[in-house]
């Protein structure tokens, strides 16, 4: 079967390249076909990267605290560009101190996120549900 | 060894020819004579009979050309996103010397389809998906295209895994070249391949489809677009040979009637500390075409895009004064200025024709606030540290102060952040020999780099607008 396609980046002002860098190398030696955008990537960049190389599934990181704002919008612009229905994760520090996490969880998923991940999720607590989600 | 060759460059309006020695690494005479675009062959015997060699040192002479004639290379170019493989796209045609009629994304529409059948490109450059990425796109828009009702050549550079595919939409009457993808991969450019492949179908089949064949008797070999050979001379010059070292990172500047070109040869990798670099990575040899910018027949939309009160205030004319002649010079481009006023208003549309087509050439940088603070972000090159900017072009050669006009490539008070050269020297083509050399440079880039040196280094400009021989 040929590799599945993903669309890495850390969105918005957010400059914290180190969580992003191994999950490309993790992803990547997980048989992943990852398009790693880096970090400062807007929201356009994260459609349009999606849209050329035809992915399936987008992981979007926040560290810095901003991750509602930045995200907000994101699944809307994705349903303009014709690919509405791709998967799409998020994770690393996406509200400021210690909000509830169900709540968090939910606010996100609300933004169009099918999973919502905790600090210091590592990537082998989310590679098999990956796997899953994306039918393999 | 001596050798003579014979370097063509059929324009629009004059056939130019150069002899040189390559044995010696110079220019033996240099010669010209209006194109004749019914039979190109005649302009270019004529051209040839001014150089002042025997018949039988003619003969003997290789004979390489380069032409511009008949609306030069004319094409479109397609992609899918506008900022990812539209622009690749867009990039790689003009690397290749073509004029870029225009430039589509998505999926093209019935409109577009009849836009593009108006246009009447000589080739198509169809690009979209990255390798393995999205593939229907470029399918959709290969089956538009072939119901194209004129058959056309059309360059694939698109999703590799459907080059084939794409090609086999076509029926055959179309001719259709696979090319490897100019965006292999999301921020990877790879428009050189492309580039080459769109100067294969130029020497195969545009030159017949433009009647250029007929001089083809007399030209031993290379014919291509004329602002590919500059762009080949401009890269010779920067890189130079494993003898013989270059200038480094260069801008060249071609202002014309219609358009205004910029060519830079540079990685254009930001020159400051902690300067993050974003958007599509930019070609080493990088060449942009401002359809709106020149001084006569585009002479409206170049005020258009400067405003009228840029030329008042450096012209002291009133703005009708600026009006009537920007009008005059559009309606008949032929008109030369009488005096020194008028000589003075093509200098100052020259400068803005150099200002504005630079400030969209190179990179611009731009301020982001983050909650840590200030981050510079870089988009395009830097092209802040490259001190060779050379002018060419009958515009600038003619001009009684080509200083003034180029001296628009550098830095300016009122836009900051744009990447452009800081401590420019300024150089003009003064001999004609770019596109020449630019040729010569594919059989002996020893002899051409050597050539070039020598004759822009006499063209070299300083102060008031004289020239340091
Ligand atoms: C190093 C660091 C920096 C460096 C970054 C250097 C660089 N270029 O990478 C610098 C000094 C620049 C920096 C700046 C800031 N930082 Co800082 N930084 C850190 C620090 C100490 C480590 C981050 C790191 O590299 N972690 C290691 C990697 C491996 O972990 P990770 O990034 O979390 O990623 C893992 C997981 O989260 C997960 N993951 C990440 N993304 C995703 C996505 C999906 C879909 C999934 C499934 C999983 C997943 O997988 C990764 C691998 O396991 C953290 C604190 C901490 N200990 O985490 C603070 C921290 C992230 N920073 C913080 C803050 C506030 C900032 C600043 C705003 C201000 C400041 N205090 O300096 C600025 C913001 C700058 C900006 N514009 O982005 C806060 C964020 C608070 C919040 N969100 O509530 C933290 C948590 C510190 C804190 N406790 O206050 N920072």
């Amino acid at each position: 079967m040929e590799a599945k396609t993903l669309v890495l980046g850390v969105i918005g002002a957010d400059v914290h390249a180190v969580g992003n860098k191994i999950l490309e190398i993790a992803l990547t030696e997980a048989g992943f076909n990852v398009v790693n955008l880096g970090v400062l990537v807007s929201q356009k960049e994260f459609v349009e990267a999606a849209l050329e190389t035809n992915a399936d599934a987008i992981l979007v990181s926040s560290l810095y605290g901003h991750a509602e704002i930045d995200a907000r919008g994101l699944r809307e612009a994705l349903i303009e560009a014709g690919i509405g229905d791709i998967l799409m994760y998020i994770g690393g520090y996406l509200v400021v101190g210690n909000q509830d996490w169900s709540e968090v969880e939910a606010k996100f998923k609300q933004l169009g996120f099918d999973r919502v991940y905790p600090p210091s999720t590592l990537p082998e607590d989310f590679i098999p549900t990956l796997r899953e989600d994306l039918g393999m | 060894m001596n050798r003579t060759l014979v370097l063509v460059d059929i324009g629009s309006t004059f056939t130019k020819v150069t002899a040189v020695d390559t044995g010696q690494a110079r220019i033996l005479a240099q010669s010209s004579a209006p194109t004749t675009i019914q039979d190109v062959s005649i302009g270019l015997k004529n051209a040839l009979q001014g150089l002042g060699l025997t018949a039988e040192e003619l003969r003997q002479a290789r004979k390489l050309a380069c032409s511009s004639a008949a609306g030069g290379l004319r094409m479109v170019a397609i992609g899918l996103v506008q900022d990812l493989t539209a622009k690749a796209a867009k990039l790689a045609a003009l690397g290749a010397g073509a004029r870029v009629l225009n430039t589509y994304s998505f999926q093209l529409t019935e409109a577009d389809r009849e836009e593009i059948i108006e246009l009447g490109p000589d080739i198509i450059l169809l690009a979209g998906g990255t390798d393995g990425g999205n593939s229907e796109n470029i399918l959709h828009n290969a089956r538009v295209l072939a119901s194209l009702p004129q058959p056309l050549p059309v360059v694939i550079a698109g999703n590799r895994s459907v080059a084939k595919e794409v090609a086999a939409c076509f029926p055959e009457e179309f001719s259709t070249y696979i090319a490897p993808n100019v965006m292999p991969q999301i921020g990877k450019l790879q428009v050189d391949p492309a580039r080459e492949v769109i100067r294969r179908v130029f020497m195969e089949k545009i030159i017949y489809a433009k009647g250029l064949d007929k001089a083809e008797r007399w030209i031993d070999g290379i014919f291509m677009p004329t602002p590919a050979a500059v762009l080949r001379a401009g890269q010779l010059l920067s890189e130079g040979t494993a003898a013989n070292p270059g200038w480094g990172d260069l801008i060249i500047v071609d202002v014309g009637g219609a358009t205004t070109d910029v060519h830079s040869l540079g990685t254009g990798l930001p020159s400051r500390a902690g300067v993050v670099l974003r958007g599509l990575p930019e070609p080493f040899a990088k060449r942009t075409v401002e359809g709106d910018l020149g001084v006569r027949v585009s002479v409206l939309s170049l005020l258009e895009a400067v405003g009228v009160d840029a030329l008042v205030q450096e012209t002291r004319w009133t703005r009708e004064e600026v009006e009537s002649r920007a009008q005059l010079l559009h309606s008949q481009p032929e008109v030369l200025p009488q005096n020194q006023a008028e000589a003075a208003f093509d200098r100052a549309l020259a400068r803005q024709a150099v200002r504005h087509a630079v400030g969209r050439h190179v990179g611009h940088l731009s301020e982001l606030y983050t909650p840590a603070g200030l981050v510079w972000v870089q988009e395009g090159k830097d092209l802040s540290q490259v001190t060779t900017v050379i002018g060419t072009g009958g515009v600038l050669v003619k001009s009684d102060d080509p200083l003034a006009a180029l001296e628009g490539a550098g830095k300016q008070a009122d836009a900051p952040l744009e990447l452009r050269p800081e401590r420019p020297e300024f150089y003009l083509d003064g001999d004609y020999i770019l596109a020449a050399m630019g040729l010569l440079a594919q059989e002996e880039p020893e002899a051409a780099l050597e050539i070039l040196k020598n004759s822009l280094s006499n063209y070299k400009l300083c102060g008031e607008g004289t020239i340091v021989g």
